[in-house]
């Protein structure tokens, strides 16, 4: 009688169909790892669709594999869903293995974004034995450049800007290597075999090269000992090129904003770990979460008084921007045995212009600005500047999304039949794609009036459908005709296009990011954006159903005098304010109120000719919040011209410092009703500001009562419409939500109503966000899949 | 006459309107076409190829420095005429006049018109007046259409190309900044002038000099971002253009800076952009510097192959910026 096996439970098999970033992310290692740890037969691939596994085995070490797969994630991967389906036992494997690619990734895999240097790679980077010791493009699958350098799908070394390095034999071990940390690690490197660093002079020569033979000199060592002497650094990072120089230096730093022309805009700090910016800003926990995070964005914490760095970094601004590094280089730069102390690092390009990311460009535009150049010979395939968040109601929240956060999706209500492309406005473009449930917005663009930034919007259109595989079937446009954006939908694009207001547009954006697909109250609040009845918009209380928008109420709109001068020049705001509150002729009796005592004589007299004058009915009117901000800020002496975008609202809420709203008193306003609306006219206001400033009470005090104002002011207006809807979502959105006061003060007035406030975390509140809501009203206008043509 | 005003009479085609046409406009225009007063003028035969416009004529304020209603009539379209590559020779004078308008300003528009037309060389053959209800038009509005005979070597035998150069007769939005200027109100400066004047002789110095124009075009509405942009459009090239070399009257910046206007969006109705091959740039340059309607010409810059529809202005630290180009009226777009 022959021996029967013991008894045993029956062998299972299933399949898992991971959805998500699973891609180029150290995915297929990992499920090798579990699978072999619970000795499991079968075989993972990369596909279409994701990743594929197949295993077979005892049902508990199947379940024990399951969990795993859930809680053990490589930390760049996301899984976005598992199927999982059984499948009858095969019974002739002996071993997992990980199998050739089935297509080689297709259409639904998502790329990374490109993601800070990890623990082991920094381990490597700073141990004297290891092959990589100061190497400064090592990275595996768990960090390093994705997005910048990826040129096309599949995501393989050919298809990205390390295609012209061929591995040497130890990566290429390493790469082939299922349980080493650079399995399929794509843009994998080593000094025998990966890019080089160099130092060059301001005229493009070289100074010195890694790994030079010549042995002329150390790059970083040349890059540090300008640092230490006070010069400027122009250095290659991963999105383009970054001027750096130390932060505690007030002549370098003065020397870099002569140089780059910038006046008085903030720059970025980069420090080596969250204790070294403690030294200068106060950084909440949350606060320093995100600046550790491995997106490594540029966050905005409250400087420290006194502050120990150059006062030239951000003059007259009470937050600094501050980040810690996030390459191999920057942590030679800016780490252990690095210069020391925080660098100044801001974006290598002229004022406005866009970052700079190519090498030739960069000697001819950087070349006249920095002292040495430290380049390298990895090329930068899309352009990424450095992200900004700011930690608002304990939430962070995108300033500006960029480099590490980009591509990734955020996640819709349902899906678009067909793809939609969303230009974005002009003055903080981005673009927006989707695919599927997915709308992925595009990295940040700046204004596009510049020639470059418009090649760089071109660009981004480009790189994004090559990295998504898909083709946009519809194009959604502000409604404004004269945007740059506009004019390329309408006559570049040459695809089927949708109008959407810029506001409507600004709604759609918030309730997209927060899945709420139905109707709701919003609150955009911004500066100007263009409105169908001739005015221009920004303080706007919508009710929003799709691609329905009913304007309820909203603030009475202002004549800006000079048109788009006002936002340079916030005392024309003030004046127009002013006239308005008091009547024109009664301005002879405020001539010690700030704007009218500093405004240039001249000028003065031709704003106030233009107000009175013959052409005063038919001068461009604004409902803009912003504009308000501006005007105010003026009012209380805060500021009368600015050198960037947005900084009197910014110094005016500055001045208020932590105010407690619930004690400041708020300024007086009053509701006119009109044809179909709720005016919210703040005339009362502004005299009662008028009254506060001939009384000498403090910037900071005009500015808490202005802020307590707006919020129970647009409270009372979203309560209102809400009540009169039926609704008790109400969406938060528009550049005024980057102000603290306003955003935390609104959340919990309507909190506190019973209403439920939608807030931006995914893309921002100002118009780099507009492209995310233009996608979702393509595909609510395109109907849902089921419409989808055969 | 012993009307002060204009009434509905004058348009009634009896007595009035036959003394309006005598007193006022033979008077002022008289020639031997205009004369007889048929239903048509009987003209003398033209050698070779004929050019021919139209141009109707609105402004607020009728009179402003440097011009008025009249001149402007005149010199639209006799630079219509010659940007078109032909010599101006005959106008007609169509003029729609409001109820009420003071005969005194009819007749200084009028005197205004004739004097324009000796200058430039053209002669009014053909008239017609029609009066509306007061509120029904703007004190007076006048069409001219225009005749000329065409140059022989017109139109040019290539289209403009990359590295050929972009120029410009003189100062820029100086007719925009005062219409502008008295209509809003905001008078900063008295020595703002319209620059309202025939350019026949700016673009006859540069065939005469042996310069071949390849683009000629007298930057009126819609300025000098409005003749580029279509320049860019129908070359399919990239006008590049450098900030520095943009000349604009002080006065004028002054009053586009508290206007908020752009003065390379301001009408002129006395300049000329020309695109000549580049290796000509400075001969043209200094044809057009040695007259006085052309000493403040400049070299704006160039065509390129770049970018094609655009235009853009290189700004003074080396970037460059896209020239907005409205559909209608400059709108804000900040936000």
């Amino acid at each position: 009688m022959p021996d029967l096996p013991p008894p045993r439970a029956p062998l299972v098999r299933e399949t898992f169909l991971v959805r998500g970033v699973v891609q180029g992310v150290g995915f297929r290692p990992f499920v090798y790892r579990i699978a072999c740890r619970e000795g499991l037969v079968g075989f993972v691939r990369n596909d279409g669709a994701g990743v594929t596994i197949e295993v077979e085995g005892l049902p508990a070490a199947l379940d024990r594999f399951a969990a795993a797969l859930r809680a053990e994630t490589p930390p760049l991967a996301r899984v976005h869903g598992v199927e999982r389906a059984p499948q009858p036992p095969r019974g002739d494997e002996d071993a997992f293995r990980i199998v050739a690619s089935a297509t080689g990734g297709g259409r639904d895999t998502l790329i990374s974004a490109d993601i800070a240097t990890c623990a082991d790679c920094l381990r490597e980077l700073h141990d004297p034995g290891d092959r990589r010791y100061r190497y400064p493009f090592l990275n595996c699958t768990n960090c390093g450049p994705r997005f910048t350098i990826i040129a096309d799908l599949p995501y393989d070394r050919p298809n990205t800007t390390m295609r012209g390095f061929p591995m040497c034999p130890d990566c290429r071990a390493e790469y082939e290597d299922p349980l080493d940390r650079r399995f399929h690690a794509q843009p994998t490197a080593c000094p025998a075999c990966g890019p080089r660093l160099r130092a060059l002079l301001p005229d493009g020569s070289r100074s010195a090269e890694s790994g030079d033979p010549a042995g002329v000199g150390d790059p970083v060592g040349i890059a540090l000992a300008c640092l230490r002497g006070g010069g400027i650094v122009a250095l290659k990072g991963l999105g383009g090129y970054h001027l750096a120089c130390d932060a505690a230096s007030e002549t370098a730093v003065a020397r870099l904003r002569e140089r780059k022309r910038r006046d008085e805009k903030p720059f970025a700090v980069m420090a080596r770990d969250v204790d070294a910016i403690r030294a200068f800003a106060a950084v909440e926990e949350r606060e320093a979460a995100l600046l550790a995070s491995r997106e490594r964005p540029i966050v905005l914490v409250r400087k420290r008084a006194p502050f120990p760095l150059a006062d030239g970094v951000a003059p007259r601004n009470g937050w600094i921007g501050a980040l810690l590094p996030y390459t191999p280089l920057h942590d030679l730069l800016v780490g252990e045995g690095g210069v020391g102390g925080p660098l100044v690092m801001t974006s290598g390009n002229l004022s406005d212009e866009p970052i700079v990311h190519d090498d030739a460009v960069a000697v001819r535009a950087l070349g006249p600005i920095a002292d040495i150049l430290l380049v390298h010979d990895r090329p930068i395939h899309v352009r990424a500047d450095d992200s900004v968040a700011r930690v608002v109601g304990g939430v962070p929240r995108h300033l500006r999304r960029s480099r590490g956060y980009v591509p990734a999706p955020v996640f819709l209500a349902r899906a678009g039949a067909r793809s939609v492309l969303g230009v974005g406005a002009e003055l903080k473009g981005a673009i927006c794609l989707t695919r599927d449930d997915q709308a992925f917005p595009g990295q940040h663009l700046g204004d596009l009036k510049y020639a470059e930034t418009m090649d760089f919007f071109e660009e981004s259109v480009a790189h994004l459908q090559a990295v998504l595989g898909v083709c946009p079937s519809l194009v959604v446009h502000d409604a404004h005709p004269d945007y740059l954006s506009t004019r390329w939908a309408l006559e570049r694009a040459g695809l089927p296009t949708l109008a959407v207001q810029h506001h409507h547009a600004h709604v759609l954006s918030c309730l997209a990011e927060n899945g709420h697909d139905g109707p709701a109250v919003g609150l955009a609040l911004d500066g100007t954006g263009w409105g169908p009845d001739g005015t221009t918009w920004g303080g706007e209380v919508l009710v929003v159903d799709g691609l329905s928008m009913r304007r309820v109420a909203g603030a009475k709109p202002l004549p800006m005098p000079g048109g788009d001068r006002v936002t340079d020049e916030p005392w024309r705001m003030a004046v127009a304010a002013l006239a308005d509150a008091f009547g024109g002729p009664a301005l002879d009796g405020l001539a010690d109120v700030p704007p009218l005592r500093d405004a240039p004589a001249q000028t003065l007299r031709g704003v106030r000719a233009l107000l009175a004058g013959p052409m005063a009915p038919r001068l461009p009117r604004s409902s803009g919040l912003g504009r308000l901000f501006d005007a105010v800020a003026a009012l209380a002496g805060v500021r009368q011209v600015v050198r960037y975008e947005g900084q009197a609202p910014l110094e005016l809420e500055a001045a208020a410092g932590d105010a407690d709203l619930d004690v400041a008193r708020p300024y007086p306003w009053q509701t006119l009703p009109d044809d179909d609306r709720q005016v919210i006219d703040f005339a009362p206001a502004i005299r009662a500001i008028v009254d506060d400033v001939r009384a000498g009470r403090s910037a900071g005090d005009v500015s808490a009562r202005f802020h307590r104002t707006i919020v129970d002011a647009f409270a009372a207006a979203a309560e209102q419409a809400a009540r009169a809807a039926g609704l008790d979502a109400v969406a938060l959105t528009g550049g005024v939500f980057q102000n603290h006061l306003v955003m935390t003060g609104l959340v919990r007035r309507l909190e506190s109503a019973g209403l439920r406030p939608l807030t931006h975390a995914q893309v921002p509140a100002n118009d780099g966000g507009i492209s995310l809501g233009q996608a979702w009203a393509g595909i609510l206008a395109l109907g849902e899949r089921g419409a989808r043509e055969s | 006459m012993k009307q002060t005003s204009i009434q509905l009479g004058h348009g009634s085609g009896g007595q009035w309107t036959h003394d309006l046409v005598r007193e006022v406009f033979l008077r002022h225009f008289d020639n031997e076409w205009l004369r007889p007063l048929g239903d048509a003028a009987h003209l003398p035969a033209l050698g070779g190829r004929l050019a021919m416009t139209t141009d109707s004529f609105v402004v607020s304020p009728l009179f402003f420095p440097g011009g008025d209603i009249g001149s402007l009539a005149v010199n639209g379209t006799v630079n219509d005429l010659a940007v078109g590559g032909a010599l101006p020779r005959y106008l007609t004078c169509g003029v729609i006049l409001e109820e009420g308008l003071a005969l005194d300003d009819l007749e200084r528009a009028i005197a205004s018109m004739a004097a324009a037309a000796v200058a430039a060389g053209v002669v009014i053959v053909a008239g017609d007046t029609k009066v509306v209800e007061r509120g029904h038009g703007d004190g007076i509005f006048i069409n001219t259409a225009g005749l000329g005979v065409l140059r022989e070597d017109w139109p040019p035998v290539r289209t403009p190309q990359p590295g050929d150069a972009v120029l410009v007769s003189g100062t820029v939005g100086d007719h925009g900044a005062v219409v502008l200027s008295s209509r809003s109100g905001v008078e900063l400066s008295s020595d703002l002038r319209s620059d309202c004047a025939s350019v026949f002789g700016l673009v006859e110095a540069l065939f005469t000099a042996g310069v071949t124009p390849l683009f000629l075009r007298d930057p009126t509405r819609g300025g000098l971002a409005g003749v580029l942009g279509e320049l860019a459009d129908d070359a399919q090239l990239e006008v590049r253009l450098e900030e520095s070399a943009l000349p604009v009257r002080a006065e004028v910046a002054g009053v586009c800076d508290v206007l908020g206007v752009d003065p390379l969006h301001l009408a002129n109705e006395g300049k000329v952009v020309a695109v000549v091959p580049g290796d000509q740039a400075q001969r043209a340059l200094a044809v057009w510097r040695a007259r006085a309607d052309g000493a403040e010409a400049a070299l704006l810059g160039d065509l390129g192959a770049g970018r094609p529809g655009r235009v853009t202005v290189r700004t003074r630290y080396g970037g460059a910026r896209i020239l907005d180009r409205p559909v209608a009226e400059p709108l804000p777009r900040i936000c």
